[in-house]
């Protein structure tokens, strides 16, 4: 009995220092820059009344799509909101916000005051989705053009110069 | 200049260990008393390493940019108290701060336990300096302070500005020797095995190291959470975060472990769970830095990582892991506990029980996500959530055995009077019902603790009262078990009691919400040695008693590196703390204030505080008696 307990100590161990290693050699550094000029990956969102599923299908039929990962417990969030605001009042540019691991009392009373600047308004409320964007926090932001490419991705909350160089690119 | 001095006396450092480990395996074998070069070598090496550690601390006042590590955690215009801290806020400097506490310490145990016999002593040393030798190759061929750099930059690259921070600049110390100070009872834990040395006494020689490890990593971790408290701005003190989950680990095995060996010395028996807790505690301590330094955990408090670090401590960790469970294998004995259930040895057994739970969750809640994603790709965090459900609702039934544990008798215990903890019980229950009635705020799971919280510090006080009477005072048990109490007490009052508002204003305009309102009155700009500021004035009214509370929150514009932060305003009264942090919204008129009302603050920092102080009554009435 008492060999059997060790030998399940042992083997524990060597497993739990097994996977550190395993991690250590893993790429944990999320570069998502790879993701640049690349394609949109497939992806199917559910809409945030649960009434319909947005795919690449919606991202086709615009010049332009923004999609921005969002949350009311972000406070970065609310910063960039502003320039959200801002952003729908351009032509020829989409955008799709993704609510992301939140509750949809609190997400929609944040839109009720802060103002809705979404097209489009999904959510992910495991995460789940978003990871496939590359997405590890909040707020990020895609750029994607018609032909479903990536043009560019936007860490941390959107400034005012972000602002000038989307309307640049669309230009 | 500097950089070959603090290379040579790494070095020199390096020589000693060896030479200690030499001279003193030698001496293992010699009958007579521990050979005089052993003392003074160890007392050269403790020198040695804090000369070496001063040449850093001087590199880092003069601003020798030629040092790597000065150039990227330093700037010239740093205020002078910051550029010192600098020193251990980084990953090169603060193993350097490992190196120092276990030499000290190494040193310290030589020539304290000079009682005790001389084939346990030297093996003691001769393991712990296996242990310095370790971190010293690790500090010479990877994360070498006195690296150097060339071309030598004109100017450093600046330390992080949250780290600017009085209570930051001590917190690494404090919890340093804590974690490091915990590889003394290690090694000794590990001679005394090899040595046979299972004598009660075995107790003595370690039992004044644990609670100094113990006193200083509960004020590290203190220190850690006010610091958190008010720089990150979200108002809470402790988020489960990683990192402070991988300081809380060592500190359930070191509570265990200062409680078990009580009944070690006593009644000779836990012998082999005393060496186990010796062994995990020190065990966890590093497997923390591997987690915090390899980056392999996300956290706001990872240090820029290096993959090569994580595999060198990644190996010294197993070498340590294997080592001591294959020697632990080799010489365990199946102990026979007869133990009444009824007795103060089982309700000491039970604390370890209660220690070892909590420290299991949050191992798991700590190591899930990496597991995950090693093994499915899946990133996950584990958060506050978990701990909360898991965590909380044994925290009660905890604090009872808390308060029934100390009134036990050894060996064979008979509660009389039950009817008085029946009384107590009823009291505490009471006390809560009126919390309730008047500040009508209600959840089920905070009230149960605050119950048993109330337990425990009435039952605790009635024991001065006895105990004055008999003219028996263990105070030092009585201080940390009500602090506990009152600590639990207050965090439940807290957690129930807490207001938070959230606003976009205008400069001029009010708000209102309860009994308060807040005015955005006025915004200021000001210039500082190494920041601008933003000083917002807020009117914080109460209209049902008229008091009104000017606070100042701060964004700040650090130049080097650039960076914003967001510094909260706090006023803190012995009842509450107001607590406010403002941010700018991005072209336009509107800052977004976070208004907070924290009721009894204070008193959480000074249970801690008294918890510690706990811990050094016992440590003096210790030295007294020896």
């Amino acid at each position: 009995m008492q060999k059997i307990i060790k030998i399940i100590i042992l083997f524990i161990l060597l497993f739990v220092i097994g996977i550190f290693y395993i991690s250590l050699t893993r790429d944990t550094s999320y570069n998502t820059s790879s993701l640049i000029n690349k394609e949109t990956p497939e992806f199917k969102i559910i809409s945030f009344d649960e009434s319909s599923l947005y795919t690449r299908d919606d991202i086709k039929k615009n010049n332009f799509t923004l999609i921005n990962f969002w949350a009311s417990w972000c406070a970065p969030c609310k910063i960039e909101h502003p320039i959200l605001m801002k952003l729908s009042q351009t032509k020829n540019l989409m955008i799709i916000g993704v609510n992301f691991k939140d509750k949809e009392i609190q997400a929609k009373t944040f839109l009720n005051n802060l103002g809705n600047p979404y097209d489009l308004l999904a959510k992910d409320e495991n995460g789940k989705q978003s990871v496939k964007f590359g997405i590890y926090g909040i707020p990020e932001s895609i750029l994607i053009n018609k032909d479903l490419m990536i043009i560019q991705k936007f860490v941390g909350p959107l400034s005012v110069d972000d602002y000038d160089n989307i309307i640049k690119i669309m230009e | 200049m500097l950089s070959n001095l603090g290379n040579i006396l790494l070095f020199l450092n390096v020589i000693l260990s060896l030479s200690i480990i030499y001279i003193a395996n030698k001496n293992l074998k010699i009958i007579g008393g521990i050979n005089k070069i052993i003392f003074q070598l160890n007392l050269i090496q403790s020198t040695s390493i804090i000369t070496c550690f001063f040449v850093l601390i001087a590199a880092f006042i003069v601003s020798d940019f030629s040092l790597i590590t000065v150039y990227q955690n330093s700037h010239s215009l740093k205020p002078l108290f910051y550029k010192i801290a600098g020193t251990w806020g980084n990953h090169e400097g603060s193993l350097l701060l490992w190196a120092i506490i276990l030499s000290i310490f190494s040193f310290l145990f030589l020539i304290y336990n000079k009682d005790h016999p001389k084939k346990f002593r030297l093996l003691t040393l001769i393991i712990q300096n296996i242990l310095i030798l370790g971190f010293l190759f690790f500090i010479l061929f990877n994360s070498n302070p006195f690296s150097q750099i060339s071309p030598i930059p004109s100017e450093g690259l600046g330390l992080n500005p949250i780290l600017q921070d009085p209570a930051l600049a001590i917190h690494p110390p404090l919890l340093y020797v804590g974690f490091v100070g915990s590889s003394i009872y290690f090694s000794a834990a590990i001679a005394s095995l090899i040595s046979n040395y299972s004598e009660k006494s075995f107790s003595l020689s370690i039992k004044n190291w644990v609670l100094i490890s113990w006193c200083f990593q509960t004020l590290g971790i203190l220190v850690g959470s006010i610091w958190a408290y008010y720089e990150l701005g979200w108002g809470g003190f402790w988020f489960w975060d990683p990192v402070e989950n991988a300081s809380l680990l060592p500190w359930f095995a070191m509570t265990a472990l200062f409680h078990s060996l009580i009944v070690f010395e006593r009644r000779n028996i836990f012998y082999f769970w005393v060496i186990i807790l010796c062994v995990i505690t020190f065990i966890l301590s590093v497997t923390g830095t591997f987690l915090v330094r390899s980056g392999i955990l996300n956290s706001v408090h990872t240090f820029a990582s290096d993959p090569t670090r994580g595999i060198y401590i990644l190996i010294f960790l197993s070498l340590m892991i294997f080592g001591s469970i294959l020697l632990l294998f080799q010489k365990y004995k199946k102990e026979n506990y007869d133990l009444n259930r009824n007795s103060k040895e089982t309700f000491i057994l039970v604390n370890n029980w209660f220690m070892m739970f909590y420290l299991i969750t949050v191992l798991l809640g700590t190591i899930y996500p990496i597991f995950t994603d090693a093994l499915t790709g899946n990133k996950i965090s584990v958060g506050p959530p978990f701990y909360n459900t898991i965590i909380f609702p044994v925290v009660a039934f905890f604090l009872l055995f808390m308060a029934l544990g100390p009134k036990t008798k050894w060996i064979k215990n008979k509660f009389e009077n039950i009817t008085i903890y029946l009384l107590i019980l009823a009291g505490a229950a009471g006390l809560n019902l009126a919390i309730i009635f008047f500040f009508k705020s209600y959840s089920l799971l905070s009230n149960f603790i605050i119950i048993s919280a109330l337990f425990l510090i009435i039952s605790s006080l009635m024991d001065v009262a006895k105990a004055l009477k008999k003219n028996k005072l263990d105070f030092a048990r009585i201080i940390s078990h009500t602090a506990f109490g009152f600590l639990v007490l207050f965090i439940g009052l807290n957690d129930i009691f807490s207001i938070e508002k959230d606003y976009n204003i205008k400069l001029g305009e009010t708000k209102k919400f309860e009994s308060y309102s807040i005015q955005l009155q006025s915004l200021d700009l000001k210039n500082y040695k190494n920041y601008q500021a933003v000083i917002g004035k807020l009117v914080i009214k109460n209209i049902n008693s008229n008091q009104t509370n000017i606070l100042n929150p701060e964004i700040r514009i650090y130049d080097k590196p650039k960076t914003l932060t967001y510094e909260a305003a706090i006023k803190t009264s012995l009842i509450k703390d107001y607590y406010l942090t403002m941010s700018n919204i991005d072209r336009s008129d509107y800052y977004n204030v976070k208004f907070q009302k924290k009721p009894l603050m204070a008193w959480i920092w000074i249970s801690v505080i008294m918890i510690v102080v706990g811990g050094l009554v016992r440590l003096f009435n210790n030295a007294k008696n020896n």
